[in-house]
């Protein structure tokens, strides 16, 4: 398996407007990796998301998911690619199920996944049947992390993604994140909550000033898992 | 292209269906229109029969302003918008689907307007055949030019007030054909309204042909 097959990043460059958000970027991730991203606030974890997903391009540098070249087509891998931003992209009108429904046809899903999706984040019966204006921030958050358990993408993206949860939807998407990874997805995340994001991490990567820093220890991997040439210390 | 368009169109009907936007606030503001034009031409009946084609399609215009910021909005909560990037549905597909649902809706607002100017306007409409072909093609390119507009518009704070100020121009030409064949139409002689109906043709074929083309970059710009 080559390094960095699942998200690759050299010296990526991003702009916010005409603010470098990223600003020289060097990253590895392989399939089946979990990676966090931590960082004080404006240190580009969500914009190096942004830009692994094909939602932001880059203006100089390379970034590679899933063997694609992001930086000649953006839109290669999208269908592939799960992301969680810090809006869940529900639409409030239609119901649980009816978003699901949405989501995994529109990638060309199997709908079967959607029943299984929705007991497994707890939303089955009646709220399978609410329209999303209806539900409370958690639930939201449950039924976006509800899209991705039914499309089941070859990579998570998750920027602060236990923000919102209680415990037990904390649990629940510690085990999906397990769960993924066990079955060969790669997850990178972002999270200012290190106890619980660490512990189902190989690996920790700072990030500060639009650069990957450097790799820290994780509980579930530790440094053992970080490929060579992965981290640019800036 | 086209089933990507079938599940757009069919999602974001439902959202119409469910919120009940368009039956509670959008067709009760197109009668309202209908209903303040006939109080402020009171005095003179015979110029109100004499205007309802262009009042009908101002009324028209009107409500389809509101269908295509709706439609805009949809997309805009929640970051909706970037799951829609991310599901790697066929631009085109998206934009024809989100046109055909405004379309969808306008149609079925023009029926109860139509039954509006008859009831309230004391108009006749002579030519069946023209008014319907003229209600489809206007639609279309209204439909066509708005999503597309209310998209470029998309990623503004002042989506809501710019929207009509880039729309309304483009759409003039069509509420000007629109409204010559419905004068046909509302007339005695029909026939008269086919080069009217020939024109919106060529609108809606350039407003949706450019939409299929450009509707991608700028669901990507933003």
């Amino acid at each position: 398996m080559a390094s960095g097959d699942a998200l690759h990043l050299r010296s990526a460059v991003a702009l916010l407007g005409s603010f470098p958000a990223l600003a020289g970027a060097t990253l590895d991730v392989d399939r089946g990796e979990v990676v966090l991203l931590t960082g004080a606030n404006g240190a580009g974890k969500t914009t190096l998301l942004r830009v692994g997903a094909g939602l932001l391009g880059v203006i100089s540098g390379e970034v590679g998911v899933l063997g694609h070249d992001l930086t000649a087509n953006r839109r290669a891998v999208r269908r592939y690619v799960g992301f969680l931003g810090q809006g869940g992209g529900l639409y409030e009108d239609l119901t649980v199920t009816d978003n699901l429904r949405f989501a995994v046809r529109a990638v060309g899903g199997d709908t079967a996944a959607v029943g299984p999706a929705l007991a497994r984040l707890g939303l089955e019966g009646r709220l399978a049947r609410a329209q999303v204006s209806r539900l409370s921030t958690g639930q939201r958050r449950r039924t976006a992390l509800a899209i991705l358990a039914a499309r089941s993408p070859a990579l998570w993206l998750l920027d602060e993604p236990h923000a919102g949860l209680d415990a037990e939807g904390r649990d629940l998407l510690d085990g999906l994140i397990r769960e993924a990874a066990a079955v060969g997805a790669t997850v990178v995340l972002a999270s200012h909550e290190l106890e619980r994001a660490t512990a189902v991490a190989d690996r920790s990567l700072v990030m500060a000033g639009g650069v990957v820093l450097e790799a820290a220890a994780t509980a579930a991997g530790g440094q053992g898992n970080v490929p060579e040439g992965a981290v640019h210390v800036a | 292209m086209w089933r990507d368009a079938a599940l757009v169109a069919g999602k974001d009907l439902r959202i119409e269906w469910r919120s009940r936007v368009a039956t509670n606030q959008v067709a009760p503001f197109a009668l309202l229109v209908l209903i303040l034009f006939a109080f402020a031409l009171d005095d003179n009946p015979g110029v109100l029969t004499q205007a309802a084609a262009g009042l009908y399609w101002v009324a028209v215009l009107f409500s389809g302003l509101l269908a295509v910021q709706r439609s805009s909005a949809i997309e805009a909560a929640d970051g909706a918008r970037d799951h829609l990037r991310l599901s790697g549905l066929d631009p085109a597909g998206i934009f024809l689907g989100k046109a055909g649902a405004v379309a969808a809706q306008l149609l079925a607002l023009e029926v109860l307007l139509a039954a509006g100017i008859v009831i309230l306007y004391n108009a006749s409409i002579g030519g069946v055949v023209l008014v319907v072909l003229t209600n489809i093609l206007a639609t279309a390119g209204l439909a066509a030019a708005g999503t597309l507009y209310g998209s470029l518009a998309a990623g503004l704070k002042v989506r809501e007030t710019l929207l009509p100020l880039l729309l309304l121009p483009v759409a003039a030409p069509l509420l000007l054909a629109a409204t010559e064949a419905w004068q046909a139409a509302l007339g005695s002689h029909p026939g008269d309204g086919t080069e009217w109906v020939n024109l919106l043709a060529v609108f809606a074929i350039i407003y949706l042909t450019f939409g299929v083309l450009a509707f991608g970059s700028l669901l990507e710009e933003s």
